[in-house]
């Protein structure tokens, strides 16, 4: 099929097939999927402006079908999501512009690589022990008690709950409620540091920057991971929103091959977003595991071949 | 992964849920290859002329267009999964 904006022909089952997956894996874990996205249209011939912002628009499309189901299954606090959408852009725009400084001052990316890879790996390593040491907590309290109960996606255990009440008990005003998560109490600079740590990342490295973000959102904040998948998703309608326009005023989006993507996208976003009603949040978490180490090994491979994926 | 609470009950929804995807599949892919053919043959040349063109009204159309599309398919599998699966039940 020719894509008469990018001047691409790409065949259309391919792209079905790319947003699909994406859309499995964003509606599931809450990610953008922008590291598997921008390699396959780089794969398919795309350039590689078209393919950031062409990914770009795909995201927006793909998080709307798996957030409004997310919102159908209650998992999306939407106060939140969206002072977080003010602390992304704030982010991503800070990031874009430190990676132009950087970029002046010298051999600085082998150190933003380098603080990339150990991030990755960091939150990896601390997911896998902290998504373990809980399950194995919750099998120990299964054993003891004859019925333990369903858990609704509000109630959510972790084994880092101590420090995360700590960051909820610290008093920098202004105070924000957020009943939806369960929230009583929590400064909103806290929320928009997190945020604006995503969208630094985003900026840095490109994409959602959803394998920060998310853990971020259960450990730092201590949002349920049910709620902290939707609202995930719902809060990156707006920055990919905005980051589709800005790309779009620079010519950069190809609207007809994003909305090709996003037909497989819808499908999977669906089935994606359905799948985490089945699985406990420890074990959601334990799944999530793998694609900061995606990330990890895309700098890496940045880093060898000087080819950026 | 194992299923966790309730593991006989989720596990029927779950297959049940997925056996409903199963059958719509091949209709939302019917729907979809029409869609291709009809909605974005129409709409390519328009689009690439307003690309070239007109820059803004390109960047709010392709914002209105992939965020309209999403909302219409998600109604569309919403609605294809509910008949399915209330077929099926």
């Amino acid at each position: 099929m020719y894509f008469p904006i990018s001047g691409a022909d790409i065949s259309p089952i391919y792209l079905v097939v790319v947003g699909f997956l994406i859309g499995v894996m964003g509606g599931f874990f809450g990610v953008g999927g922008s590291f598997i996205a921008g390699p396959a249209l780089r794969a398919a011939g795309l350039d590689w402006n078209f393919a950031v912002g062409t990914d770009l628009a795909h995201i927006v499309g793909k998080s709307v079908v798996a957030a409004k189901r997310h919102r159908a299954l209650g998992n999306v606090d939407l106060r939140l999501g969206l002072i977080m959408a003010f602390g992304t852009i704030g982010g991503a725009e800070v990031g874009a512009q430190l990676i132009e400084a950087l970029k002046q001052a010298g051999n600085v990316n082998l150190v933003v690589s380098i603080v990339s890879i150990v991030i990755y790996v960091s939150i990896s390593s601390f997911m896998v022990w902290e998504s373990w040491k809980t399950l194995r907590l919750q099998k120990l309290k299964a054993a003891g008690m004859e019925n333990p109960g369903r858990r609704s996606s509000r109630e959510d255990e972790s084994s880092f709950q101590h420090v995360t009440t700590s960051i909820q008990k610290l008093q920098l005003a202004p105070m924000v409620a957020l009943p939806a998560s369960g929230v009583k109490s929590i400064s909103i600079w806290i929320i928009v540091l997190v945020s604006f740590i995503g969208g630094l990342f985003s900026g840095f490295l490109g994409g959602g920057a959803g394998y920060i973000r998310m853990p971020m959102l259960v450990y730092v904040l201590g949002i349920p991971t049910h709620l902290a998948v939707g609202t995930d998703l719902f809060e990156i309608i707006i920055s990919a929103s905005y980051g589709t326009f800005s790309h779009a005023m620079k010519g950069n989006v190809d609207i007809l091959i994003a909305l090709v993507m996003n037909t497989g996208a819808a499908i999977g976003a669906q089935i994606g977003a359905i799948s985490t009603q089945y699985f406990a949040g420890p074990k959601i978490r334990l799944a999530f595991v793998p694609l900061p180490l995606v990330g990890a090994a895309i700098v890496v491979y940045t880093m060898m071949t000087g080819h950026k994926l | 992964m194992a299923v966790t609470e309730q593991p006989r009950k989720g596990k029927a929804e779950a297959s049940h849920t997925f056996r409903a995807m199963l059958v719509e599949l091949p209709i939302y892919g019917a729907l979809v290859v029409a869609y291709f053919f009809l909605v974005l043959h129409f709409l390519g040349d328009w689009l690439g002329h307003l690309h070239a063109n007109h820059t803004t009204l390109y960047s709010l159309i392709s914002i209105g267009l992939i965020i309209g599309q999403a909302v219409a398919l998600e109604w569309v599998t919403t609605l294809l999964l509910r008949i399915f699966r209330g077929r099926s039940e």
